[in-house]
């Protein structure tokens, strides 16, 4: 049965807008789920780097002739990988290994096109997203991707908030640390890869960390932060892409918009006094 | 029958550790046993938080030998058995969870990281928070807490495993007096009732100065006092050590 005879309402009575609804959808609910552990890593920028290398990767996927998604993954996840390694080794600071990432990225990405000669739409498409593009190899690909994020975390969440509480004592109990820290590092490389055609690698850092800053203002326990802040991403997802086919809008850019008003709309109601009494809101309080 | 039946359950012997060349521990040698309530103290340099790590697995000694339970910190296959209290971190206040989240975590090394709590999982949490006297604000979130209210989680969370080692580091800085009085009653129902080995490294032991076993001073990586806290306390000095300069008490044990 083709999608397009799905009986959906406006706007997404259209195949191309219903591949787009499961794109953002998928991207939207598993994105927030990586960026909270990534947040309280103080490691929220992460994603950006890391998108800036899967650019890399797009670039020479242009240049093999290869399916960008892939080359892109391979060169995410490798990415990932190194920098957590350099982290954790203390070889460098972890802002500094960052932004030799960031750069090396993106030079690299921006050498690579030239080669290949494609500095094009096709391009630009991976850098800022074209989720209306979407066409069914790439929905199923972002749905593969996003069932594996959520897997992963729903049976390593527990750990993962254990080591983001106290990384030496979570060794200390003998949670396999280096082993997590590193699958959490090449989950969040799929997630940018899994968000590259939806908004773009230059904005899914956004969907990563935007949401997790609204819902933590909200949810008491960690694990109704993971829950809230999926959810935000999820809505955000949804009314970005009605927005931008309402006003005829570019949808990544209005996606993150969306999840930016959100944000700003908690940090102001959270604020509230009546309501700010009523809130889990992080409170500073003597020793 | 366990190693812990007949030997320490922690062994620290000659060790000797060195950072960048420069000697930070040398020939530390110390020993506690079962249900001993032992104080760890020094000036800040002195190496305590260096012998901490070493002694938990987390550094490699250079020299000497460290043994929990008969074995290398790093080979302890039963990881419940060690109870450790890090210094709380500034992100750990930041984070969104409940002081029941945080207590659940320290399950983790009993019953594997990837499966969810269970029942036995609940109430041990649930008598890990009793027993530091957070029943009533399990639901709440650790940042709402006062310092000495998240301090005591984070006992309850290494108590959650039913630790044969409980190794606590600078406990007690800063926090209220009832935190305090709960923190001193904690660890002597550990000790006493439960025959848990106390290892705490502390500058302050003011709330724990009357049941400590043992007090192992240290001074530029050397112990230059392991015994009786009245060996101490006989040259009129204070266990209620605060600042971070060497006490003057501490001068003539050198």
């Amino acid at each position: 049965m083709s999608l397009a005879a799905l009986p959906l309402p406006w706007p997404f009575e259209r195949e191309f807008m219903q591949l787009a609804l499961v794109s953002g959808l998928v991207v939207g609910v598993s994105a927030p789920l990586i960026g909270t552990f990534m947040v309280h890593k103080r490691l929220s920028l992460m994603g950006d780097g890391i998108g800036h290398v899967a650019f890399a990767g797009v670039a020479a996927g242009l240049l093999a002739g290869v399916w960008p998604i892939w080359t892109a993954l391979a060169s995410a996840v490798v990415g990932a990988v190194t920098i957590e390694w350099l982290r954790s080794r203390g070889r460098a600071a972890g802002d500094l290994a960052l932004a030799v990432l960031f750069y090396s990225g993106i030079a690299g990405g921006v050498v690579l096109t030239g080669l290949a000669g494609s500095l094009d739409a096709g391009t630009l498409t991976y850098l800022f997203g074209s989720i209306l593009t979407v066409d069914r190899p790439d929905a199923v690909t972002v749905t593969v991707l996003g069932a594996v994020i959520v897997a992963c975390v729903a049976v390593s969440w527990r750990a993962l908030f254990s080591i983001v509480l106290d990384e030496e004592a979570a060794r200390v109990s003998g949670l396999p640390v280096d082993a997590l820290n590193l699958g959490l590092a090449a989950l969040t490389a799929v997630t940018v890869v899994a968000g590259m055609r939806i908004v773009g690698v230059l904005l899914v850092a956004a969907l990563m960390v935007l949401p997790v800053g609204a819902a933590q203002r909200f949810a008491r326990s960690f694990g109704a932060t993971l829950v809230l802040a999926s959810v935000i991403g999820a809505t955000s997802a949804i009314a970005g892409l009605v927005i931008a086919r309402q006003w005829a809008l570019a949808p990544g850019g209005t996606i993150v918009l969306v999840a930016a008003a959100v944000f700003a709309v908690a940090a102001i109601v959270s604020q509230v006094p009546w309501l700010a009494r009523r809130l889990p809101r992080p409170a500073r309080s003597p020793r | 029958m366990t190693p812990t039946a007949t030997g320490p359950v922690v062994d620290v012997a000659g060790v000797a550790f060195e950072y960048h060349r420069s000697p930070v521990l040398d020939g530390v040698t110390f020993r506690v046993g079962p249900g001993e309530l032992v104080a760890l103290t020094g000036p800040n340099g002195s190496g305590k938080t260096t012998l901490l790590r070493v002694v938990l697995g987390l550094l490699p000694q250079s020299q000497g030998s460290v043994r929990l339970f008969g074995d290398p910190p790093q080979h302890v296959r039963e990881r419940g058995r060690i109870g450790y209290v890090p210094q709380i971190r500034a992100s750990a206040e930041l984070l969104p969870a409940t002081v029941r989240d945080v207590v659940t975590s320290g399950r983790l090394a009993r019953r594997g990281w990837w499966r969810p709590a269970g029942t036995a999982d609940r109430r041990a949490v649930d008598d890990a928070l009793h027993l530091v006297g957070l029943d009533d604000l399990a639901d709440r979130r650790l940042a709402t807490l006062s310092g000495g209210q998240q301090q005591r989680a984070f006992i309850a969370k290494a108590l959650a495993t039913d630790p044969e080692l409980l190794i606590l580091d600078e406990p007690t800085t800063g926090i209220d007096a009832e935190s305090q009085r709960r923190f001193r009653d904690t660890l002597v129902t550990a000790a006493r009732q439960h025959d848990t080995a106390v290892l705490l490294v502390s500058h302050d032991l003011g709330a724990v100065a009357d049941d400590l076993d043992r007090v192992v001073l240290l001074r530029h990586g050397h112990v230059v006092f392991d015994g009786p806290p009245v060996g101490l306390t006989a040259s009129g000095v204070s266990l209620g050590v605060h600042g971070t300069d060497l006490p003057v008490w501490l001068e003539g044990l050198g």
